[in-house]
């Protein structure tokens, strides 16, 4: 269990999330909706140690305290972050990058029972590309670099591949379904979908919309106003957020 | 020296110094118009270049030392030993070259090179070239490859024809000093039509403290015929600065097509300060790629002029500034002719309280019509502690013509580093995947086994560096 304890951010001595409590267990489905400058991003990016922010209260992931650790040990525990903005970094291909973060994963020995053993390159070259394929990512893109010329889909979709290749114990998804289409959008849904269905992965979505609630049925709602949740439900409040919007929360 | 400098110097793997050489000549400190004379005459070299070189001394001491670019007031012209050799003659085998220094060549790994991809080689110690061979098939075709004091004595023509008339003595105070106390060097000739496929190399190495090495390279490459160069540089750590200010110019034909690589990786005690200048005719291509990783200070730009119509010039520079050292770097692009093409394409790394400076120079005169350049400058500073400069003059006195600049600092890439690490990745194997990643459009220029080797360095200098 993810196990988020009175969680409280600040960024330029401003405090932007304030107490925020939430527990989530391996295969659920959370949301966080939100107006825009409700705090949510600011939560995500958190929650994996980003410098900007400073974070107070407790990440406690399967009985192990990680609030303090590093971003880099964060993700090797099996926490994944997917960006909003993924930055791109020309030259490295994403190939190389996935193969060295799965290395780095399986050769830091805090960690247990985080994927089988990297058998060849070549065999992680195909288990690579039938991962693209489900998500509809072309090989070239494989060897191109990492979201170098991407368009906006294109790295969204990438998150979602590295979402699947890193199979994390609990992933935060940021405003993933912002400037996607139709098309797009359901390929990022059957990615998340398919984490959480084979690998049991937590997810905490985080959005401002409930488009892409169409695709992923939660298993809980929380809204969130001003850096608080202020009402937790189900799938249904996402709907009545839908028709009546944050007005009544805010 | 901070402890900073330090650590960096103890990870340099080509600081070794062989202290047993049995220097043959060495004249000792300073520099007078005697010791130029005493270098000529210790060559034996005809009254013409003599009196050169007496002229060049003179232009040296009346011009000041340059008061833009890096600081270089740690530079101390009289205590460097201006010539200075191990050897008394050249070999043409590496079993013959004295043992000592055939060793050091190994350590670097010289010989093993050039038997397995380089057409030539030629391997200079301190003053001068110890060592030189180039493949019987092409000295059939006429290429002549030796250092240029062979060549002043065995083509004195071609050699009187060219020298000088591509960066005169009176270029700047350094191309001065070069041509007033020149020594080794590498002389290339290439004949019409004449394509040499592997690669040509120099090795330049200084081995004893505050030498001052000072090589001359003049490359001619006739009507069609194409050459890949490659120089490397080391040295050994010294306490006290060492100054390597060497003077290269080519010569571009019509329809030939010369690259230059460089792969500069002094030790952190040396002064690099190099005038690099190509002249390029007609539907000739003229290409620089250079890198610098090492020095203590690096003043270089290498030039394309663009004399003839349809000719292309290329620079893609690559520097990297690790704790205490200074990169100003860049190129410089003449338009003189129509049609005539460039692009100037330059990254820089700074680390630990390096400091990078691009520095270049776009010039496109009237008449270039339907000219085009491109200039692209990207800098990737890793910490707080370290710097880069951008300094783009662009002079374009040609209106039908096309330029394109772009420049980004990426201060990485904080947001880059973390997107990395987010995935797992610890910090220095975030930093070091998103520097060669920066590196990669220089790299997949070289030879392969430069490549390989290039990133190696790199990736050395970024453990060693405090950041």
């Amino acid at each position: 269990m993810l196990n988020l304890q009175k969680i409280k951010v600040e960024v330029s001595s401003k405090v932007v999330v304030n107490g925020i409590s939430l527990k989530i267990k391996p295969g659920e489905v959370h949301a966080i909706m939100g107006p825009n400058g409700s705090g949510k991003s600011s939560f995500a990016k958190s929650l994996l140690s980003h410098p900007d922010y400073q974070l107070a209260g407790k990440i406690v992931l399967d009985k192990k305290d990680i609030t303090d650790l590093a971003v880099d040990a964060k993700s090797r525990q099996g926490m994944f972050l997917a960006f909003q903005h993924p930055v791109a970094i020309p030259g490295v291909s994403v190939f190389n990058f996935l193969r060295v973060a799965r290395q780095s994963i399986l050769n830091d020995k805090t960690v247990k029972n985080r994927g089988a053993e990297l058998k060849s390159v070549a065999k992680f070259m195909r288990e690579l590309k039938e991962k693209a394929k489900t998500l509809g990512i072309k090989d070239e893109f494989l060897s191109r670099g990492l979201n170098e010329g991407f368009s906006g889909g294109e790295r969204k979709k990438l998150e979602m591949l590295q979402l699947l290749v890193l199979e994390p114990k609990y992933a935060v998804i940021d405003e993933i379904d912002t400037g996607l289409d139709v098309d797009a959008l359901k390929l990022v849904a059957k990615g998340i979908k398919q984490v959480v269905k084979e690998n049991n992965t937590g997810v905490l979505i985080i959005t401002h919309y409930q488009r892409i609630l169409g695709y992923i049925k939660p298993d809980f709602v929380h809204v969130m106003v001003k850096g608080k949740i202020v009402k937790s439900g189900t799938k249904k409040l996402a709907k009545e957020i839908e028709k009546s919007g944050y007005k009544s929360y805010e | 020296m901070s402890n900073q400098h330090l650590e960096g110097i103890g990870d340099y793997k080509y600081g070794f110094y062989d202290k047993d050489v049995d220097y043959k000549v060495d004249i000792g400190k300073g520099l007078s118009k005697k010791i130029v004379e005493q270098i000529s005459s210790i060559k034996k070299e005809p009254s013409w270049m003599r009196q050169l070189r007496l002229d060049a001394y003179s232009v040296f001491l009346s011009k000041k030392m340059p008061n833009w670019g890096a600081d270089l007031s740690g530079i101390n012209f009289n205590n460097i030993h201006y010539y200075k050799t191990a050897t008394s003659k050249k070999y043409k085998s590496w079993d013959e070259v004295p043992k000592k220094i055939k060793e050091t060549y190994e350590r670097i790994g010289v010989p093993e090179a050039e038997r397995k991809f380089l057409a030539g080689v030629e391997a200079q110690y301190d003053s001068e070239a110890v060592y030189g061979a180039i493949k019987e098939s092409l000295t059939k075709q006429g290429v002549i490859f030796c250092d240029t004091d062979t060549a002043l004595r065995e083509y004195p023509d071609i050699v009187r024809e060219y020298f000088g008339t591509i960066i005169p003595a009176a270029d700047n105070k350094f191309s001065a000093l070069n041509t007033a106390v020149w020594s080794g060097g590498s002389f290339i000739y290439v004949p019409k039509n004449t394509d040499v496929k592997l690669p040509l190399q120099a090795y330049f190495r200084i081995n004893a403290p505050n030498v001052g090495q000072f090589e001359r390279t003049l490359i001619i490459a006739d009507e069609g015929s194409h050459v890949h160069y490659v120089e490397g540089c080391t040295a050994p750590v010294h306490a006290s600065s060492a100054i390597h200010s060497a003077v290269v110019e080519i010569i571009v034909k019509k329809g030939a097509r010369v690259r230059y690589s460089t792969i500069q990786n002094w030790s952190s005690d040396v002064y690099n300060l190099v005038t690099k200048r190509m002249r390029v005719d007609e539907d000739g291509v003229g290409e620089w790629i250079d890198g610098n990783i090492g020095s203590k200070v690096t003043m270089k730009y290498p030039s394309c002029y663009l004399m003839g119509k349809g000719a292309r010039g290329e620079i893609l520079s690559i520097a990297y500034a690790g704790p205490g050292q200074h990169q100003d770097a860049g190129g410089k692009i003449i338009h003189v002719a129509p049609n005539t093409t460039s692009k100037i394409t330059s990254k820089s790394i700074s680390k630990g309280g390096g400091r990078s400076t691009y520095r270049g120079l776009l010039q496109v005169q009237p008449g270039s019509v339907k000219s085009k350049s491109k200039v692209v400058c990207d800098a990737l500073i890793l910490d707080r502690f370290s710097r880069s400069d951008t300094y783009p003059t662009m002079q374009i006195i040609e209106q039908d013509t096309q330029v394109e600049h772009e420049a980004t600092v990426s201060k990485i890439g904080e947001e880059q580093l973390f997107y990395l690490m987010s995935r797992g990745l610890n910090q220095q194997d975030a930093e070091a995947m998103v520097v060669n990643g920066f590196i990669e459009p220089f790299v997949k220029e070289l030879p392969l086994e430069y490549a390989v080797e290039f990133n190696r360095l790199i990736q050395l200098e970024m453990e060693g560096s405090v950041g």
